[in-house]
This record gives structure tokens, C-alpha cells and sequence, in this order.
């Protein structure tokens, strides 16, 4: 990846002010504590280096920043030119995610040389030092903050900076959210560093300022872990959608699509994110109840006996009852019970009307329908996005709450939508020219009794962008 | 699940109710010393106990902030510079009015913290402070290992005895309530303790030890810069527990959703209804029996609820479900299409090759696998619920029959003792 030149100035510039910060240290050696340099230096590197040890690095998959109470730690205990060090033999050893790696570890060195560098200022400014001797509460307490702040305005400005520089995102953009984000943990990060400062000048020593790191260094690891087991759950959640598509191969990519189309709508009705969240789950998972359908059924190409369609129409309550004991769903649960009612009462399983219907299931509605409509399924062609928004308005009132709907048309107006048709597969169909009663994504169209009800206007474009 | 406590669990709680009232007969008599720092740390250590409200069920340490301000009251020398003069009897006292005053809330909303808990709790502060203060207030620790780094040292050697203490007093009160009363002279043995000491120490490495450090942070914080610092140094605990509560709460879900899709073949039809659930309860009482835990544990549990997944890939279903009576190749076949649907779901590959294997014949699979064909062929010929206590007695003769090959005699045996205890035990959070 070739650097642009305006970064390479802009790093540049960074290590020189860095180099000018800890110039005094090597002018003034004498006067400067080597041994807490030393050590907290070298506990720093210490704390980066699991990072990098293949093994471990997995396991153990802590972020960057678990250990600036080192950093702020020496930043409140030595002068500034040294605090400048410390951050030096760790930053250049630690771990890096992406080449160029010698590049990316010098630019970490600087700026967090340079933080360390204005915290410490920061500190003895405020005449921080004088509370570390004889530890003063609450008062010790307001040049740490002011440390911890100063330390995290550095970092940010210096991180916005790389950002329009390097990747050349236009300077708002790249401040936008880092200081607010990053402002709670440095905080934190502060206190411990005052907590681990004011134990290393006690008489009990530096090995009682490391005791600090243990709890800090424990909920970032279990912090990673969640992150990990997250992940693992939402790998579930897909296997789970994968198990249905295994049964029933046409419908393949469905239920992602769906969940994506419920967060577009939901985003329109300005939900807010926990909800969106559970929606995105809801459309996803709406159709998990397939999986009690028997597979003969599901994969069945003829026309359907009313017994066949029956049992098909069990599966909103299959689907419900496996994921009853799935506590986090809460209203999803109602949507995957509920998304095949209508609202004039005459959907299933229960003929619920109006506003009985719960929100969710009205929206899940709303998106499976779009969806299988605009996808190409055995029985019939994709149809283009435009046809299936003005089916869906035609339906609006009837089967679909033409609140939902709106909110997709206005939504994919906005964002546009991208089906899973293939170009190639585009124009090739004839249209089954079906009228019945509504639409579905579920049933097959029955001679004389089918779901799809526009004529097909086959434009040649069934698909690609709304 | 509710059983007795055990001869040994009443042994401690006895011993826990001798500790607290010789407690609070000794300080009432004698009067409390330095009353100022009885009253921080009791208020803190009150409010470090509401943080139960909203513990997940599976939380090894719901009130962590009390637990490590109990251990800095119990290794408790200096105040900002001036030395302390509290004793043990005192350190128990505070600790368990304070555990008391932080759990009127939850007895008023009707779920008080589990007797257990505060006997161990009690015990286990009190150990601390028996090997802390009278050696600091007679003036011998002084002499011994001076006020420096030597000091600190000290205070970390008697906090790893505390929690190995814990470890093994919590293993013991788990062990002892794993047998019904009266069952041991009807035959029955309780869980081996092994591998429940094993998962108390695991858990020390989590929690655990971030109370313990943060114990002995805030003991040699308060003794430099007074009672202040008992707020400010307890957050990086604040910040472990809130992630600790993130993590399993999401490892409950995590859980849930695995159920949910080892559901899914009661659903369509596949499996008799509640036989994954059955399997996996059965099979996690046999591993631990046979000396598996923590994560071994988790990989049997995954592996035992999703063993039937492959079914799904069925056209048409198994006749009952029962996989133990069809051939073995076509055994083997679902096994590994099984296999395949669990490797997409995100648990460890362990769990995978569990699924994948667990038709093949004992000498060939890893020992997960051999408990889950075991358990899985046994809830298939006892039928399940509706099974009768005959039917029962037959499969487990079947499975005798069948260890020439299919099943290890010792896994075998580890599931007639695990039924013969009455089922299953309780299985210790995670």
C-alpha cells in the first residue's frame, strides 16, 4: 500500500515533536529516575507482547489501549521528557494488524510518546506531583483527570489527523465520534494510572502498583471474550436459518434478505437500536418454523393438497415454539409467530386484526412479501422492485399496514435494494399470470388459487436497484 | 433443583453461624474500635452487595465489590498512616452486618442471597483475618517483614490462601450436596470432588482474582491515603464485573439459541420431544463424573444438545427418532452431515468432531463422543420420559451387551451410577 506524501510528512513531523519532547531526558540524564523508566517501560512492553505470540494472541485477544494506565501511570510519576519514553519499547514492539507494519508501529511510538508527553505536562502543571507524596483525596484526583483528558485530546487530534491524511477522509468525518467515544474508557484508564502512581510512591512499592493492572487487564479479557462468544452466537443464529435452508433450497438467502428489508423499514419508522436489533433477528429467524414442515412438502414441485398447505401453514407456530426459550428475542418472538396475518383478519395462525397484529409481525409482513416477490422462486420468475412496491401498496389496508409499507417505499428510495437475481438470470422467465388473493412468500401458486396476483410485466430487469 | 445440604454443608454452616454470633457477641462486648473505619467500610461493603440485583444465573461472584472489601477490611493495617487496632472478631462482625444491611432489599423483594453464600463468605473473610490481624496487631508482622514491599508481598500470599481456601471449601459444599440425603445408604456415591475443585480454581483465575488483587489494592491504598480511596479504587473491580454480567449474559443466550436449534429436530418431527435436552443433562453428569470440566464440559454439553442435527438433512424421518436401532452406516452417514451443520454454527471445532464421530466405535472416538453415544442409545431404549424404571434397567443391560464395541464399559458404568444417584446433579454455574 503506497503511503501518501502528505502522511509521510505528517508522521514525520510527529516523531521529530516527540523527539523534541524527550530531548531534556538525554541532555538532563542525571536528573532523570532511570530505573522507574526502566521499569515501567519495561512492563509496558511487557503488556504488548502476548498480543503478538501467535498462540497466545488468540486466546488472549485483548485490544489495543488495555494497558494506558502504564502510559499514564509514568506520566504522573516521572518528569515529562521521560514519561516521553516509556511508551516507546512497547508501542514499537507490540502487535500490528495491517502492513505496512514498521511504518504503523513508528506513527504509534510518536503519538503516544507525544500523549504521554502533554498528560505528564498536563500533571505537573497542575501540580499534580505534590499530591503523590503525601496522597491528598479528593484534590489528587483533579490533575489526574486533567491528565487522562489531555492524554486523550492528544490521541484523538493526533489519530483524526492520520486519518485525513492517510486514507483522506475529509477532516470532520474523521474526528467525528472519536473524542466522544474514546472519553469514558481514557477516563478510567486515568484513575487506574493515578491509582497504580500513588501505590508506586508508597513505601509498599512498584509490585503493589502492578496488582492494579490485574482487574483492569481481567475485564478487557473478558471483554474480548464477549465480543468472541457473541460472534459465536450470531454464527448460530445463521446456522439456525441455514438448517431451514437445507430443507427448503429455493428459498435460499430469503431470510437475510428479510432482515435486512425489517431494518430498513424499522429505520424509517425511526425505531430505536436495541429494536432494530431484535427486528433484524426477527426477519431473519421468521421463517425457522419451516423446519417442522416435512421436507417432501417443502421441496414438493406440483401443485399443493389443501392437507399439504395446512401442515405448510403450521410453521409460523413451529417456529415460535423452538425459539420460546430464547429469552433475548422478547417481541421477535410475537413476529415470528404473527408475520402471515392480514389485517383484515384473514391470515393465519390466528385471523388476528388491525392493530392486534403485533408491530413487529406487521413489518416482517411487509419485507417477506417484497422479498419474495422480487426473487426468483421454482414456481416463478423475480418480479422487479418497482411491480412488487405496487403490489404491495395495492394490498396496502387489506393484508399489509400501509404504515410498513410507506416506509419502504420511502426507504428504498433512499438506499435502493439489491435482490439476489443474477443478470443473467434476468428476462429469461415467462410469467405464470396468476390472480388469487394476495401474496406470499411460503405457498406455491395453486391453479386457480394463487398467491401472486399482478399480471407479470416482464421488463427485462426483474430486480437490481429500486 | 433444591436438595440438602449435606452433612458437610451443615458442618459449615454451623461453623459459619458459631463465627458470626461469637462475632457480634465479642464486638458488642468490647465495643467497636475505630468506628469511622468499621462505618466506610461497612457502607461499602453494603453497597458492593446491592450489585446483585441483576445477576445472571450463571455468575460465579454476583456481589464482587463485596467481596473485596470484605478482604481489605480483613487485611486492614494502617489508616492513611495511622495504624488500626480492629480484630478478627470485629472484622466479622462488619462484614456480616453489612452483608445483611445490603440484602434487606433483596429479602424485601423476596430472594435473599443463598445461605450458602454468606457462610462461605463469612468463613472465608474470617480466614483472612486470622491470618492477618492478630500477627499485625501484636507488632510481630512488623518485626518480620518490615512496612515495605516485603508487606505487600505478605498481604498477597495470605490472599491466595484465602481464595485456595474458598476453592476448596465451595467444591466441598457443592460435593456434598451432589447426593440426596439418605442415598449413600442405598448405594449411591456422590460426585467425584476433583473436578468440581478443578472448576472452583478455574474460576480463580477470572474473578476471582481480580477481587483478590483489588482486595489488596484497596488495604494498602486506605493505609496511604485514607478512607478515600475505597471509592475511587474500586472501579477497574466495577468495570471486570460489568463486563463479567455482559459476558454471561450473552453466554446464557449463546446457550439458549444452541437449544433452540437442537430443538429444531423435535420440531420437524425427527427426535422424541425434549430427547436433545434429555441427552445433554444426562451426558454432562456422566463427563463430570468421569472427571471432565469447565470447557470439556461446554464441548459435551454443545455436542450432546446438537448430536441429532443431522437428521435434518433427512428426507424422511427416522421411524421414532431413534438412531441407536438403524444401521451402523447409515448411523455414521447422519453423523457427519450432522457434523457439517454444526461447524457452521460457531461453537468450538471440538464440538464438531464430537457430532461427527459419535457413531463410530468407542476405541476410535475422543472420550466426549463415547458418553454421547452411550447417553443418546440409552434415552433411545429406555423411550425416553415415558420410559418405565424397567425400561430403564433394560437399556442399561442393552448397553452392557454392547461394550464389546459400541460403548466403553466405564462410561457405561459412570451413567448407571449417575442414574442410580436419582438423574442428574446440579451442575455448578460456569
Amino acid at each position: 500500500m503506497a503511503i501518501p506524501a502528505a502522511a509521510r510528512a505528517y508522521i514525520c513531523g510527529a516523531v521529530l515533536c516527540a523527539a523534541v519532547c524527550a530531548l531534556p531526558a538525554v541532555r538532563h540524564a542525571a536528573e532523570v529516575p532511570w530505573t522507574a523508566v526502566l521499569l515501567l517501560a519495561g512492563l509496558y512492553a511487557a503488556c504488548e507482547m502476548p498480543a503478538r505470540c501467535r498462540y497466545l494472541g488468540n486466546s488472549v485477544p485483548v485490544g489495543a489501549g488495555s494497558f494506558f494506565p502504564v502510559l499514564l501511570a509514568g506520566a504522573f510519576v516521572l518528569p515529562p521528557a521521560a514519561a516521553t519514553l516509556v511508551a516507546l519499547p512497547g508501542a514499537l514492539l507490540g502487535r500490528v494488524d495491517q502492513p505496512p507494519a514498521g511504518i504503523r508501529r513508528i506513527w504509534r511510538a510518536a503519538q503516544l510518546a507525544l500523549a504521554t508527553w502533554g498528560a505528564a505536562q498536563t500533571y505537573l502543571l497542575l501540580a499534580g506531583e505534590r499530591t503523590l507524596r503525601a496522597p491528598d483525596f479528593p484534590y489528587a484526583l483533579l490533575p489526574a483527570a486533567a491528565g487522562a483528558l489531555v492524554f486523550c485530546l492528544v490521541l484523538t487530534a493526533l489519530d483524526g489527523g492520520i486519518l485525513a491524511t492517510a486514507e483522506q477522509l475529509p477532516v470532520r468525518t474523521a474526528w467525528r465520534g472519536l473524542l466522544l467515544r474514546s472519553l469514558a474508557p481514557h477516563c478510567v484508564h486515568g484513575l487506574a494510572g493515578l491509582m497504580m502512581a500513588v501505590l508506586w510512591r508508597s513505601p509498599y512499592g512498584p509490585l503493589s502498583a502492578l496488582l492494579v493492572l490485574l482487574p483492569m487487564y481481567i475485564s478487557c479479557w473478558i471483554f474480548a471474550q464477549y465480543h468472541r462468544e457473541r460472534a459465536a452466537h450470531q454464527a448460530t443464529i445463521r446456522a439456525l436459518v441455514q438448517a431451514v435452508d437445507i430443507k427448503d433450497k429455493y428459498t435460499r438467502g430469503h431470510s437475510e434478505r428479510v432482515g435486512r428489508a425489517s431494518v430498513l423499514i424499522a429505520r424509517e419508522l425511526s425505531m430505536d437500536e436495541g429494536r432494530l436489533e431484535l427486528l433484524r433477528f426477527a426477519g431473519i429467524l421468521h421463517d425457522v418454523g419451516k423446519l417442522g414442515v416435512p421436507t417432501r412438502v417443502l421441496r414438493k414441485d406440483g401443485p399443493l393438497t389443501p392437507q399439504e398447505r395446512r401442515v405448510i401453514e403450521l410453521h409460523p407456530e413451529y417456529g415460535h415454539d423452538m425459539v420460546r426459550g430464547i429469552g433475548f428475542l422478547g417481541e421477535a418472538r410475537a413476529a415470528i409467530l404473527h408475520h402471515h396475518e392480514r389485517l383484515d383478519g384473514s391470515g393465519y395462525p390466528y385471523g388476528l386484526v388491525g392493530r392486534q397484529i403485533p408491530e413487529f409481525a406487521r413489518v416482517v409482513a411487509v419485507a417477506d412479501a417484497f422479498d419474495a416477490m422480487t426473487s426468483t422462486r421454482s414456481y416463478r420468475r423475480a418480479r422487479p422492485v418497482a411491480a412488487a412496491l405496487e403490489e404491495l401498496k395495492r394490498c396496502a389496508g387489506s393484508q399489509f399496514d400501509p404504515q410498513m409499507v410507506r416506509a419502504l417505499v420511502r426507504a428504498l428510495e433512499r438506499h435502493g435494494w439489491e435482490t439476489a437475481v443474477t443478470s443473467d438470470e434476468a428476462g429469461a422467465g415467462a410469467g405464470s399470470g396468476a390472480a388469487g388473493r394476495g401474496v406470499s412468500g411460503n405457498v406455491p401458486p395453486q391453479p386457480g388459487q394463487a398467491r401472486v396476483t399482478v399480471p407479470r410485466r416482464d421488463t427485462g430487469t426483474p430486480g437490481g436497484r429500486g | 433443583m433444591t436438595r440438602s445440604p449435606g452433612t458437610l454443608g451443615r458442618l459449615v454452616r454451623a461453623a459459619a453461624a458459631l463465627l458470626t454470633g461469637s462475632a457480634l457477641a465479642g464486638t458488642l462486648w468490647q465495643g467497636v474500635d475505630q468506628p469511622w473505619n468499621a462505618l466506610a467500610f461497612g457502607a461499602f461493603i453494603a453497597v458492593g452487595e446491592l450489585a446483585r440485583w441483576g445477576a445472571q444465573p450463571g455468575e460465579r461472584e454476583p456481589a464482587p465489590l463485596g467481596a473485596a472489601g470484605a478482604l481489605a477490611y480483613a487485611l486492614l493495617g494502617e489508616c492513611a498512616g495511622r495504624p488500626t487496632t480492629h480484630g478478627v472478631l470485629q472484622v466479622v462482625a462488619v462484614v456480616v452486618a453489612a452483608a445483611l444491611a445490603g440484602a434487606v432489599p433483596h429479602v424485601a423483594r423476596g430472594s435473599g442471597p443463598a445461605l450458602d453464600h454468606v457462610a462461605r463468605r463469612v468463613l472465608t473473610v474470617g480466614f483472612a483475618a486470622v491470618c492477618f490481624q492478630p500477627l499485625y496487631n501484636s507488632g510481630e508482622l512488623k518485626r518480620w517483614v518490615g512496612h515495605g514491599a516485603y508487606y505487600a508481598l505478605f498481604l498477597l500470599l495470605v490472599l491466595v490462601l484465602t481464595a485456595l481456601c474458598d476453592a476448596v471449601l465451595g467444591a466441598a459444599m457443592l460435593h456434598a450436596r451432589t447426593l440426596p440425603h439418605g442415598a449413600k445408604r442405598m448405594g449411591g456415591t456422590p460426585v467425584p470432588y476433583g473436578p468440581l475443585l478443578r472448576d472452583e480454581i478455574g474460576a480463580l483465575l477470572g474473578i476471582g482474582s481480580a477481587v483478590c488483587a483489588t482486595g489488596a489494592v484497596m488495604a494498602l491504598a486506605v493505609a496511604v491515603a485514607g478512607l478515600w480511596a475505597l471509592p475511587v479504587f474500586c472501579v477497574p473491580l466495577l468495570l471486570a464485573q460489568l463486563s463479567f454480567r455482559r459476558y454471561a449474559a450473552v453466554r446464557t443466550t449463546y446457550r439458549q439459541t444452541i437449544a433452540s436449534l437442537a430443538r429444531a429436530t423435535e420440531i420437524a418431527g425427527y427426535t422424541q420431544p425434549g430427547h436433545a435436552r434429555r441427552v445433554a443433562a444426562l451426558s454432562t453428569a456422566v463427563g463430570r463424573e468421569l472427571g471432565l470440566s469447565g470447557p470439556d464440559l461446554t464441548v459435551l454439553e454443545y455436542a450432546a444438545l446438537m448430536h441429532d442435527i443431522g437428521q435434518l438433512s433427512l428426507v424422511d424421518p427416522v421411524p421414532e427418532g431413534a438412531t441407536a436401532t438403524l444401521p451402523a452406516a447409515e448411523q455414521r452417514r447422519i453423523a457427519l452431515l450432522g457434523g457439517a451443520v454444526v461447524r457452521q454454527t460457531g461453537v468450538p471445532a471440538a464440538v464438531a468432531v464430537v457430532v461427527e464421530m459419535q457413531a463410530d466405535p468407542y476405541r476410535e472416538q475422543p472420550l466426549p463422543a463415547r458418553i454421547v453415544r452411550a447417553v443418546n442409545a440409552y434415552d433411545d431404549l429406555a423411550g425416553g420420559s415415558g420410559g418405565t424404571a424397567g425400561g430403564a434397567l433394560s437399556a442399561l443391560e442393552r448397553l452392557r451387551l454392547g461394550t464389546g464395541r459400541d460403548y466403553q464399559p466405564e462410561v457405561v458404568e459412570s451413567l448407571a451410577r449417575v442414574l442410580a444417584r436419582g438423574g442428574l446433579t446440579p451442575v455448578p454455574p460456569g
